[in-house]
This record gives structure tokens, sequence and C-alpha cells, in this order.
């Protein structure tokens, strides 16, 4: 294990004094030497193990700090040196500080491994000029400057690929496993590895603006958000010391002069003074939530703030944009109507062959689903608004809306559909239909299935698309409400009532591609971006940026969310049970100040030891 | 004016919170945060006065923990 200057000499210091110390209870018990001999063999390790503290505290009761853990970890255990307790004292001391050595050690060890899963960063970048290649820092690239990546370079910007092909492995950022293949002209995001081939690409933002930085950024700071459970907390402290130090006053004085054994009453209190520490609490809540978001960004889940991962615990209503959340964003064509005396792939192949030269998507998709290469027209001629009209091998084909075939009077069967249909008629006579639809994201409905299980009661989509393809998908994804044909601001307006037809302590969460609907993810207890690989504006307005677009990471941050909550509850209870404990028994005088300083730090460890437990991200 | 700084060995979860709790209660001083995880401190205090407001901040970090330095 690591370990800094500063605690290499304080672990020196513990093995030497806990190696005198032994040395001296075993010569108070096995000769029969008086206390002026054996006093000076325990007082040696007890400065040796303590001498920062004392210091500490005799500088802090200058400042009129009295309750500071130092000072009543010096008052207890000169205490129990002058009431003669030797060898306890000196263990209370030795013990206390190898608690607060393994405290460092582990909160080092916890920020080492999110640095070390945030392994992101990337130190140099090869700028091609006109003299050759030279090695620069990433953040002496400017925009516009030619870099080549070798592979296994990490991309140190944001770019553009010029030339050459290959594969880049995206996992640092996504968590995805898969590579993504990149030629020229693809768009790639600083951070990623470039796994296979030589690329050259132009940069086209500096560092500082380019995605990595801005994750590395976000993940940093996202301590500085802290959950309503550390704020409890810390407030809880502030009145638990001095309510535990006035406990042990009123023990130590009052049972005396009633029992006159002050020597029994000042040990009770003195175990009183040494779990007065609210170090285990305070200490391993921030560790909890910085290792859940820790574990999160693994996954490709960006939490801004322990109070967003603190609130996805509580999520009940769950709502979601339709294109490009819950649905690919692409027209892809789901039937193929034809008429009579027609067949399914000709109606396509003629549809194809009429739209040879557009570029509309609907045109695009039709193409994507035809089988066989299109005919070339001989001529084109768009009727905007309507669709277009083809001569192919001296046939008229019209393909468009419902609009262009009756403006020509063609009569075309009433149909019900419910995603956008293509019209096709040849020589004046109607030959059916295609109904293109945006189709469900694979793990979708998979998606919404697992949030109910994990408790979300209300699950609703948002679109701007019309009430029939929106009543379809939210079926076919089992949502259980639907709001069509919204305008942006509609859907701030829903998500506000929304909010406020909640129960107390309920939380709603709004997903997004965090394009054109950042006032709803600000306006959401917790905002989803999703797919923000390179979406500046997303990372900016969301409280939650996943970094891919599949639907499924949500509910892996909900999982994540109630493992940490679950965590740091059991911190809690366990950390103030076992102080309670000790506080009762110490005052009926049935525990020792040995159990006491395990009370103390070595449930403070144990809070650690189980907050690191966050880090691992839960099986799905 | 927003600032954040680094907190060299900020050792003690508790005293994060005492630092934060003291910065925060200075004049002029709109928010503070320490935040022990990431052993930073931001800084929010008025433009004019933020000079002498980080300075009495160095000194009450210094009075919470002797140990705990503020990197500039």
């Amino acid at each position: 294990m690591q370990m800094r200057r500063k605690q290499k000499k304080l672990l020196v210091r513990i093995l030497v004094s806990g190696a005198l110390l032994a040395g001296a209870y075993l010569t108070e018990k096995l000769t029969d030497l008086n206390a002026y001999v054996y006093l000076p063999m325990y007082l040696l390790p007890y400065f040796i193990a303590g001498y920062d503290v004392l210091l500490k505290s005799a500088r802090n009761i200058g400042h009129g700090k009295l309750f500071d853990e130092c000072f009543l970890m010096t008052v207890a255990t000169v205490g129990a040196l002058i009431i003669g307790e030797y060898p306890e004292s000196v263990f209370v001391m030795v013990f206390y500080q190898t608690g607060e050595l393994f405290q460092s050690l582990a909160v080092d060890k916890s920020r080492r491994s999110i640095a070390d899963l945030m392994d992101m960063a990337p130190d140099r970048a090869v700028r091609v000029t006109q003299d050759g290649e030279e090695e620069i820092l990433p953040e002496e690239v400017c925009p516009g400057d030619t870099l080549l990546l070798r592979p296994g370079d990490r991309i140190p910007v944001d770019g553009v690929v010029l030339s050459g092909t290959g594969a880049i492995d995206t996992s640092a950022l996504t968590g995805e496993s898969v590579p993504a293949d990149v030629g020229p002209g693809d768009r790639i995001t600083s951070g990623c590895i470039n796994l296979t081939g030589v690329l050259r690409m132009e940069a086209s933002a500096p560092y500082g603006e380019s995605a990595v930085a801005k994750i590395l950024e976000l993940v940093e700071n996202s301590s500085l958000h802290k959950s309503r459970s550390e704020h409890f907390i810390t407030k809880f402290a502030r009145w638990y010391t001095p309510a535990v130090v006035l406990g042990a006053a009123l023990l130590a004085v009052i049972p005396s002069v009633i029992t006159r054994e002050p020597a029994v009453w000042c040990y009770r209190a003195l175990i009183f003074l040494v779990v007065s520490c609210p170090c285990a609490l305070v200490i391993s809540i921030p560790l909890s939530f910085f290792g859940g978001i820790g574990g999160a960004s693994a996954k490709g889940i960006l939490i801004k703030g322990a109070n967003y991962l603190e609130a996805l615990a509580d999520v009940k209503t769950a709502v979601f944009d339709k294109t490009g959340t819950l649905t690919d964003g692409r027209f892809t064509v789901t039937q193929i109507c034809p008429a009579e005396g027609i067949t399914e792939e000709a109606l396509l192949h003629l549809a194809a062959s009429a739209e040879y030269y557009s570029a509309h998507p609907l045109a695009v998709s039709i193409k994507e689903a035809a089988k066989e290469p299109p005919a070339v027209p001989d001529r084109v001629t768009e009727h905007a608004g309507f669709g277009l009209e083809a001569w192919l091998d001296g046939h008229t084909v019209l393909a468009g809306n419902v609009g262009l075939l009756t403006r020509e009077s063609i009569s075309v069967p009433e149909t019900e559909t419910a995603g956008t249909a293509v019209y096709i008629a040849e020589d004046g006579r109607y030959r059916g239909h295609i109904t293109l639809g945006d189709l469900p994201k694979q793990n979708a409905a998979k998606t919404v299935r697992a949030l109910k299980k994990a408790g979300v009661k209300r699950c609703v989509m948002l679109t701007g698309d019309r009430e029939a393809a929106a009543k379809e998908t939210a079926a076919a994804l089992g949502l259980d409400e639907v709001r069509a044909q919204l305008l942006p601001a509609d859907k701030v307006r829903i998500v506000e009532d929304l909010c406020a037809a909640q129960g107390k302590g309920e939380k709603l969460f709004f997903v997004g591609d965090g394009l054109n609907d950042a006032p709803v993810l600000s306006r959401a207890d917790v905002g989803f971006a999703m797919g923000a690989l390179g979406s500046d504006a997303a990372i900016e307005a969301a409280d939650v940026v996943l970094m891919d677009d599949d639907p499924f990471k949500i509910v892996t941050a909900l999982q994540i969310a109630k493992k940490t909550r679950r965590i740091v509850r059991e911190n809690v209870v366990f950390a103030l049970g076992i102080k309670l404990c000790v506080l009762l028994l110490a005052a009926l005088g049935l525990t020792s100040m040995w159990i006491g300083v395990f009370a103390d730090v070595g449930v403070a460890v144990l809070a650690i030891l189980n907050a690191l437990r966050c880090l691992k991200p839960p099986k799905t | 004016m927003r600032k954040v700084f680094r907190l060299e060995d900020l050792d003690c979860a508790n005293c994060a919170a005492k630092m934060e709790t003291a910065i925060a209660s200075l004049p002029g001083v709109n928010k503070a945060t320490v935040s022990f995880m990431a052993q930073k401190l931001v800084l929010d205090a008025d433009d004019a006065s933020f000079d002498v407001i980080l300075a009495q901040a160095e000194k009450l970090i210094k009075k919470v923990d002797a140990d705990c330095r503020l990197v500039k």
C-alpha cells in the first residue's frame, strides 16, 4: 500500500510505542517493582504515540476550543493516568493513533481508486506540422491543429478524423466495451483510446473545452454538492460532542459526591470522553457518496453531486422524453401495405426508386429498407410539402402524403396508422402505402419494467409527436401515461404539475437528450441527459449525465443510489448504536476503556470499510 | 467571486465541517464549502474584500487544524 511520509512516520510511532507498551505491561505483571519504576516505562510509549495529540490540544485550549477530539483524547488519557490506569491510558492513545492512520489510509485509497476509475486524462498529443511531427502537451493543442494518433494513443482533444480508419475504445467514458469504428469525417471524443489504425485528426476544441476535461472537472467537483444526510450529520455532530462531554462531567461529579467513590465514577466518565468523537459518522457519509459517484462514473454515468445521488433513491415518478430517449430517433419502415396487384417488395422497390435522389429522412429510411437496388428515375419533380413525382421507364410515380394523391384526384382508401405514412401511386392508380415509425430502443421496455420493480410508481412519456404514434410507443413500452403534441413550454408545466402531485419526500426524474429540454432538466428533482458524449449543452444542463444512449443506465444509476443510501443508513445506525450502547454500559460500570476506544476508533474503521463498498456498482 | 482552493493535509472529516461553518459565518462570505473528499475549499465572497476574507479563512483553517495548508 502506498503511504505518504506523514503516514509512514505515524506507523513507526505506533509500532514502537506498541512494543514499549507490551514491554512495560509484562514488566509490571511479572516483577514486583513499584510504580516509580514502571510509570516512566508507560509514559515513554504514551508520549511517543501521542505527543502530537497533546501538542494540538494544548494549542486548542489556547483557542478556547474545548470540544476538539484531540483535547478530549488528552483529558481521557491523562485522567486515566491520574487514577492509576496506566496500561489502559497508553493503549487508548496507541489505538486511537492506529485508527487515525487507518482512516487516512482508507480515505486515500478511495480517492486513488476513483482517480483510477477516472483514468482517462490524456498526457500528450502529437502535432503534425510542415516540419514534421512534434510531441506536445494536450493543453498546448490549438483548434485547427492536425494531430497524429497511433494505435494505443489516447485522443487528446475533441476533433474530427481527417484520414485513416480504425476502431476506438470509448470504455473510459461510456463504460461500453465494444469499440466504435471511425473513418474520415467522424467526430471523435477526447479520452477515448485509438486501438488499431493510424489516424490523423483535426482538433476542434482546446483541451479545456474538450469532453475529457469537462468530465474530470464534473466528477472532481461532485463532492462539493453535499447530501442532506451529510448536512444532518455535521449538525448532529455539533451537538453530540458537547452533550457527551456534559454527560461525562455530570457522571464524574454527582455520583461521586453521593457514593464517595470518585475513582470509580471518574473512570466511567473518562470512557464517555473516549466515545465522544463523532468522526465515524462524519467521515463515512461523504465517503459513501463519493464511492457511489465514483462507481457510477466507471459505468459511464456522471452524477454531479451527492445530493442528486441521494434524491435518486427516492424517485417515484419517472418522466421520459420520447424521441431519442426511449426511441432511436430515426424512422424505420414498420409496415408495407400494398394495394391489389402488387407485392410488398415491388411496392418498396417502386417507392425507393422514386425517392432515388431524395435526402428526406423518410426517403433515406425507405431506401435503407429496400433489398434490391433502386432504379434510377429519368426525371424527378419535387412538390414541396407534399412529396415528389418521378418518371421511371415511362411510368409516372407519385410518392408523398395523402394530399399529393388527392390533388391528382387519385382515390386513397382510408387507413388508420400510428406512424407517418408515404403513399404511392403509379400512372394515376393508388399502389399502396408504407408506414414508418420511430421504433423504441432495444432496452427501453426492459428499463421501464426494471424501474417499476425498483419502486417507481408512475412512468410518464412526454412528446411533441402525434397522439397515435405516441400512444403506440407508450403501450409497447408499458408506460403508465403519455402526453402528446406538446410544445417545449408544455413539458415544463407538466413536469411542475407532476412534481406538485407527489407525496412528501418523493422525487421525480426527467430523462431527455439534453439538447432542447434544458428548462425541463433543471425543473425536475433529478435531470438526466442522455447520449451526452460530445454534447456540451447536455453536460451543462443535467444533474446526471449518461455518456451513451442506453436507457438502461438509468436503472443502474437508481440501483447505485439505493445501494449507497443503504450503506449510509447502515453506518449511521451502526455507529450511533454502538456508541449509545457503550455510553449506557459505561454509565452502569459494565465496560472498560478498552471497549470505549473500540467504539470510537474501531467503529470508524468499520464504517469506512463499509463505505468503500459503494465503489463497487451493484450487479444487474 | 467564486474561487476553488486546494487544502493540503486535511485529515479529519469533522474538522472540514468545522472549517466550513466558521468560514461561512465570516462577514462578506456568500457561500463556503469545504469538501473533505475532494480536499477543496470553494469560497464565494464579495469581490471587493475577497483577499481580506481569504486571509481570514486561512487563519480559521489553521485554527481548526494546524497541519492543514491552503494552496493558492
